[in-house]
């Protein structure tokens, strides 16, 4: 059994997952519609590599990648491209993206679908494969895997993390993956062991998830590949990457710095799964389990294909009309959202239907009293209640040398305050703050630097050209007369005045 | 050790740590004008009335200026001013000038006649170009100062809005 | 908007009511030994207390009923009726209630926001102005001469409305922590003086045992996490520390520890007083010092200074330490830990 280091903090709130696990994962039939944003990942938006009115195939590429942060984007099913237009997206800040739309024609046919052979690739390769097949983290930040996995941070890994904790409330699509694909996870932990070079593999579960863990160990015994798997007390936020990297290798990696300069890699268990499909079966990422919970009466998991809209899963899982608000991802990290006309996209592992019974609307928050229970609850060793008092009087620099930068806005402070505070909030506001100055500062530093430099150019002319002009007393004679010369300024005053009325008349 | 010869080196000891504790507070003017200019906007617009944010940081360090003249650095610059000096804020002096959104020059390089009296007056070289040939604006360099567009024989510089994604 | 859309139990007013409950053992014992009369201040301070914050608040324009209905008000006033001599006339109990709420609590800012301890600056205003009623202190029941009807606690209470042919004749008798600095400023030995019938087995007869109930509401409040352990364990221990050194420097002069863990309001203090969270420094490290610092003081106010007991003044002056304390005890922010050993990793 491996030694678990703990970490300072966390929070207990009920679990809320047997509502959902107790049915298995079904597959949502195909909807009618698709909406597919560009950009469901970090970094660059996907470019359009379809027209409207293609058809299209099941697994074609719609959208190429831009740049190394990017990733591909692919038609879930067959159909026809009817538009790429701006469409209301899943976001913390409610924003619009350019998405391709399909109308899909139900026959879904696909593409060929051929196994890559990964024994044959270069790293390199497979990366670029990666890419291609869409390949991002499935643990919220969807960040493009290939990009992950091929930044150089000059330390070999010595220890592969798969992230199957999944601590937040409410959401049960990993554990369900892992009941019940748990081979398909385990060759897809053994892709990632290859591409990491790791030394060590550790799947992390949380105990309260006893079927997964067992199917779990099951197929690793099966396996054969020497891959440990952990079981974690439950506790939120154990699945935070940092976190759990402390909890298994005792390594706390800091604020700003990456799990791979200390030579960690943490992958979710999905962005697992969706390797193997990538590499194993030649698929890319055309849909993802989500756990639809709350205010429905049959809250359970789905595979669904990505751009289906939220409504047509409530639909399936039968929302109650005294539903009052929707919220994509847990009730900690998540957000809410106005209105679920909204498709799925990769980051959504969640979406909950909320009521006033299941979640009591927020209360006024009262000033703080300073008790500590934040302190107490928080992972990342803060002081929350200085950081507040600190941003709330938008003294952003005082929140920075308290660390406000560290805080992984996971919400378990709001979860404790005794007055209610919103706490995470004004720390997010904060970050973005404080990210934003620093950018002004960097610009303003880089121009003072321009002009300092133009400065002493300048100076440097003059006392060049003074040194030049001392020992040059002949100026050579124009040969022209002055009505010449008038004549001339003339012509190009006029031909100033037209360049001028030109310019006025055609602005 | 008598009563009076304790308390006679408390008093020195109190004498020693209070000048130590004090010598940190002691103000450099050099090092207050860096301060001050690190923490204006770099624009060089000179709207505060100064030749650019050198002189105005000397100015306000050596107590002759108010720190309410920079529009580019706008209500947020002089909290940041009133934080680093210690003193109240006051609003901005709108007869300097009205803090505008960002906005880079933008050459019209149709109209452009190649006179380089631009290049002459960007403070921080942000436009390339030379005699004859044809001028255009680092839009990553530009501070949006709008000291480029008074030269302009052909008035062909317009200020745009920041197109997203340039810093 | 990303929102925390769960909440935990945990309110201002569950966790004033359960320091409130804390408190009920203290005050079951402290009927027992001195009458019911403590329940009169207790009630007059509440009211006070109440009235007053209503009132402010509706002054300062702030809502009333989610404040008022917090409860920090009222146990601010509890904790204050508590620490002040049993039989105190009214006009007393209400203007330290008065201090407590309008100037130490709302002038700074009303919940929150007061730098100082409500229920010591109350009481401390009120030692200040009016020393000779703060020093009337009762003996407990079982070694009074006579023992007082509650008609004639009522009496000392509301002595405008008295009986005109009411005489005062509940007993003053010096609590023990006084009886202590009397007799060893008059060069008597400890041993010569502990005869007398106001020490008990461990402090002052009565008085230990309201302590004692002190301490086990104090458990049950670490135990409902609402405390942790760095202010209690860290103000016992010092004042135990101290007590012990003292005691074994000269023995017949300064009482041993247990006197003082459980005599004057150094239960009441380790785990109620020193424990307001708005008060008190909020880094664990800081805590400790906070709470070593109080311990420290009140010994020296107990031992050298000119009152009794000393938890009051102790507390306040460390109350302004606090910004300081909290400033220079933050604790390592997690990846910024110094190492501990050179293998940080466990392979």
């Amino acid at each position: 059994m491996r030694k678990l280091f703990g970490f300072h903090g966390g929070i207990h709130p009920p679990a809320h997952k047997t509502e959902s696990t107790v049915r298995p994962i079904i597959h949502a039939p195909l909807p009618s519609r698709l909406v597919l944003p560009l950009k469901q990942h970090a970094g660059e938006a996907a470019i359009p590599s379809v027209q409207v009115g293609d058809h299209v195939l099941k697994g074609q590429t719609v959208g190429t990648p831009a740049s190394k942060m990017s990733a591909a984007i692919h038609a879930p099913t067959s159909g026809t491209v009817i538009a790429i237009e701006r469409h209301a997206v899943p976001s913390a800040n409610a924003h619009s993206d350019v998405c391709i739309i399909i109308e899909t024609d139900g026959k879904d046919q696909a593409i060929d679908f051929t196994p890559f052979p990964f024994a044959e690739k270069t790293r390199a390769e497979v990366l670029d494969h990666l890419q291609a097949m869409g390949v991002v983290g499935l643990g919220g930040a969807v960040f493009p895997s290939a990009a992950k996995l091929s930044a150089d941070h000059g330390q070999p890994i010595h220890t592969l993390v798969i992230n199957g904790s999944e601590c937040e409330p409410y959401i049960s699509c990993d554990s369900m993956l892992m009941r019940e694909r748990p081979d398909a996870v385990v060759n897809g932990v053994a892709f990632l062991q290859h591409l990491c070079d790791a030394r060590d593999v550790i799947i992390a579960i949380e105990d309260n998830k006893p079927e997964a863990l067992a199917a779990m160990e099951t197929a690793v015994k099966q396996h054969g590949g020497g891959f440990q798997i952990v079981t974690l007390p439950t506790m939120y936020p154990s699945g935070g990457a940092k976190q759990l990297i402390k909890l298994l290798t005792n390594i706390e990696v800091p604020g700003g710095r990456h799990a791979p300069e200390y030579g960690v890699q943490c992958f979710n268990s999905g962005t697992a799964y969706s390797i193997f499909r990538a590499i194993a079966l030649g698929e890319p990422v055309m849909t993802r389990i989500i756990t639809v919970t709350g205010n429905v009466r049959t809250p359970q998991n789905y595979e669904a294909c990505l751009g289906m809209s939220f409504r047509e899963l409530l639909n399936l899982a039968v929302e109650e009309s005294n539903t009052d608000g929707h919220i994509v991802g847990g009730p900690l990290m998540g957000y809410r959202i106005d209105s679920p006309d909204m498709p799925l996209v990769k980051a959504a592992n969640c979406i909950i239907a909320t009521s006033k019974k299941l979640f009591p609307p927020a209360q006024p928050a009262l000033p703080c009293i300073r008790c500590g229970q934040c302190v107490e609850a928080c992972p990342a060793d803060l002081l929350p209640h200085d950081m507040y008092w600190h941003a709330k009087a938008k003294n952003l620099e005082r929140a920075a040398d308290y660390s406000v930068r560290d805080c992984i806005e996971c919400g378990a402070c709001n979860y404790v305050c005794p007055s209610r505070i919103p706490l995470s909030q004004y720390f997010k506001k904060a970050k973005v703050e404080l990210a934003v100055q620093a950018k002004e500062n960097a610009f303003a530093d880089a121009s003072r630097q321009r002009f300092e430099q133009r400065e002493q150019r300048l100076a440097r002319y003059e006392s060049e050209h003074t040194v030049s002009l001392a020992g040059d007393t002949h100026k050579a004679p124009t040969g022209a007369s002055d009505d010449e010369t008038a004549l001339k300024n003339a012509a190009v005053q006029a031909a100033l005045s037209r360049a001028r009325a030109r310019r006025t008349s055609s602005s | 050790m008598s009563a009076d010869a304790l308390f006679a080196s408390i008093a020195v000891a109190t004498g020693v740590l209070v000048r130590r504790a004090l010598s940190h507070l002691r103000y450099d003017a050099a090092t207050l004008e860096n301060k001050i200019n690190a923490t204006l906007p770099q624009t060089q617009c000179g709207l505060c009335g100064y030749a650019g944010c050198r002189p105005y940081a000397r100015a306000i360090a050596t107590g002759l200026a108010g720190i309410n003249r920079c529009p580019p650095g706008g209500e947020a610059g002089i909290e940041k001013l009133s934080r680093l000096l210690k003193i109240n804020t006051t609003s901005l002096d709108t007869s300097r000038g009205v803090t505008k959104a960002r906005a880079i020059a933008v050459i019209d390089e149709v109209h452009c006649i190649g006179c380089t009296l631009c290049i002459q007056a960007c403070p921080v070289d942000a436009i390339l170009g030379a005699a004859k040939q044809m001028h255009t604006v680092l839009s990553r360099d530009c501070t949006g100062c709008e000291l480029c567009i008074p030269p302009c024989p052909v008035d062909c510089i317009d200020m745009r809005p920041l197109p997203a994604g340039i810093h | 908007m990303k929102t925390t859309a769960i909440i935990g139990k945990l309110s201002v007013t569950k966790v004033m009511f359960k320091v409130m409950l804390g408190l009920v053992p203290g005050i079951i014992a402290y009927v027992y030994y001195f009458g019911p009369a403590i329940l009169v201040s207790l009630a007059i301070a509440s009211v006070t207390a109440l009235v007053a914050e209503t009132i402010l608040l509706i002054i300062r324009r702030k809502p009333v009923w989610p404040f008022v209905s917090d409860m920090s008000a009222l146990l601010t006033a509890w904790l204050l009726a508590l620490s002040m001599p049993p039989l105190s006339p009214w006009w007393l109990t209400t203007t330290a209630t008065l201090f407590a709420i309008v100037i130490a609590k709302h002038i700074f800012g009303g919940l929150g926001y007061n730098p100082f301890n409500p229920a010591m600056a109350g009481f401390a205003a009120a030692l200040i102005a009016f020393p000779s009623p703060m020093s009337h202190w009762s003996p407990p029941n079982q070694i009074a001469s006579t023992r007082v009807e509650f008609r004639d606690q009522l009496n000392h209470i509301f002595p405008e409305f008295a009986n005109k042919r009411f005489v005062i004749d509940a007993e003053s008798m010096a609590t023990p922590l006084d009886s202590l600095k009397v007799h060893v400023s008059i060069k008597e030995k400890i041993e010569d003086f502990s005869y007398l019938p106001i020490f008990g087995k461990l402090a002052g007869k009565g008085t230990e045992m309201i302590a004692i109930t002190y301490l086990l509401g104090g458990l049950f409040l670490w135990q409902q996490r609402l405390i942790t352990w760095h202010l209690p364990i860290a103000f016992l221990a010092v004042m135990a520390g101290m007590a012990e050194l003292f005691n074994l420097i000269d023995p017949t002069k300064h009482a041993n520890p247990l006197f003082h863990l459980f005599g004057g309001a150094t239960m009441l203090g380790a785990f109620f007083i020193i424990t307001d969270p708005v008060s008190a420094a909020t880094t664990p490290r800081g805590k400790i010092i906070f709470a070593a610092g109080s311990a420290a003081l009140t010994f020296v106010i107990r031992v050298f200074g000119g009152y009794p007991d000393g938890v009051a003044f102790a507390v306040l002056f460390m109350n302004m330490c606090v910004p300081l304390i909290d400033a220079y005890t933050i604790p390592p922010v997690f990846g910024r830990k110094p190492k501990k050993s050179s293998s940080e990793a466990a392979l």
